[in-house]
């Protein structure tokens, strides 16, 4: 049988959601059988491959070189999944929304305000949105898995669902927070 | 004394009530949960959260249960495929509306609006939220409002008027911009009509207003309206 090909990314998040799909245990070698991880943080793969399957994103947009891996996971991937509270609703990454101008506020709060010395915005790494997205403001998004983490059993829940053909009813399983 | 009773069908079933009772209790006194989230029993409806809309069969319409009042052969529905989506958009215009982060919020898994959420399997919000930054007042010894939180359902404007009866809160502007206020729109501390009695705290459905210090599962106690017009009856009937 033909394993499916499955990719986890990671964006604006703690890595909670990544620890709670490894929290799985020993589900994941029942995963493992039915699965080929072919891209993902945990796993040593440079480029996002074509033609995967399904994508798990934990965390929510927060930069430029986030958004362009979000729509190229997106153009490459059948079944994408918002996994996690930053990736559903922004949570704790988009807090910064309050403020206008979040991204000078933020960077200028770390980098000129509290620095004791070359106090400079950093210009060499990926420059910060405006505004924090959920995924599903930026891409189409097919499923989402709430949590702050989403326990492992309700990963594994919508996992299983999705590799045996059937659509996952998140009624009653997920939590928000 | 005979009081005149009305009997009605809910979710096909035959029920008997008192006259004058609401749609919400009628079902509730029969088991059956209609969700709400601004309705407390011992305080007045209010018909805000729009939460507990059901149908009645022969109208196109649909009614908040809390705030309708049973007739006789009237036949109600609580649960249809219709009232299920309406009332998981009203959630998420809940959810919208504010700064709801649940994992940083100190009714993390003590909330009605979460659970709610969870129960209703609203699994994201599709609305774009609004990132409020309403101003937070920790002035008061120990009492606390958080206005990004707070889902304007009015139960603590409603135990502190009609309960404790010092009517220390009400709410100023209107829409997305009304808040919860302390008498002329005053920090809490400044309040010289609140009695620090916590029933705001204790009712609140989220976590807009709570007690510094002491965790949620000690402090919410929505009951405490019922319970408080129940013993006032009683001594009232000796």
């Amino acid at each position: 049988m033909k394993k499916t090909r499955l990719a986890t990314i990671w964006l604006s998040g703690c890595s909670g959601c990544h620890m709670s799909f490894l929290d799985q245990d020993e589900l994941l070698i029942d995963l493992a059988k039915l699965v080929q991880l072919v891209y993902s943080p945990i796993a040593d793969i440079k480029v996002f491959p074509e033609n995967v399957d399904v994508t798990l994103v934990e965390g929510a947009v927060a930069n430029e070189e986030q958004l362009n891996m979000l729509r190229q996971a997106r153009a490459r991937t059948k079944i994408l999944i918002s996994l996690g509270d930053c990736a559903v609703t922004g949570n704790v990454t988009a807090l910064r929304n309050a403020w206008n101008n979040s991204d000078q506020a933020v960077l200028g709060r770390a980098f000129v305000e509290n620095a004791n010395v070359n106090q400079q915005i950093p210009t060499d790494v990926p420059r910060l949105l405006k505004k924090v997205h959920p995924l599903h403001e930026v891409v189409k998004i097919d499923y989402f898995i709430p949590g702050c983490p989403p326990s492992a059993g309700v990963i594994n829940y919508v996992l299983t669902e999705l590799l045996s053909g059937r659509t996952p009813n998140m009624e009653g399983r997920s939590k928000y927070g | 004394m005979s009081v005149a009773t009305v009997t009605l069908k809910i979710d096909g079933v035959e029920v008997t009530v008192p006259e004058g009772t609401t749609i919400l209790k009628a079902a509730k006194d029969s088991g059956i949960i209609i969700p709400t989230l601004c309705n407390l029993e011992g305080l007045t409806s209010y018909g805000g959260c729009r939460l507990c809309l059901v149908e009645i069969m022969g109208s196109p319409k649909l009614f908040p249960a809390c705030a309708t009042p049973v007739s006789t052969g009237m036949e109600v529905i609580t649960q249809s495929q219709k009232l299920k989506e309406y009332r998981k958009m009203a959630v998420q215009m809940l959810l919208a509306e504010r700064t709801h982060i649940c994992s940083v919020c100190v009714a993390n898994d003590h909330c009605e609006l979460q659970s709610l959420a969870n129960q209703l399997g609203v699994d994201y919000v599709m609305f774009e939220r609004a990132w409020t930054s309403h101003e937070i007042d920790s002035t008061h010894d120990f009492l606390v409002i958080d206005r990004n939180r707070c889902i304007l359902c009015t139960r603590c404007i409603r135990v502190c008027d009609e309960i404790e009866g010092v009517h220390t809160l009400d709410l100023k502007l209107r829409g997305k911009d009304a808040q919860v206020i302390m008498d002329l729109d005053d920090h809490w501390a400044n309040s010289c009509s609140c009695t620090s009695c916590r029933k705001c705290a204790k009712v609140c459905p989220v976590g807009a207003i709570y007690i510094e210090g002491e965790p949620l599962s000690h402090t919410k106690h929505k009951d405490v309206a019922e319970f408080i017009m129940e013993r006032r009856q009683r001594k009232r009937r000796q």
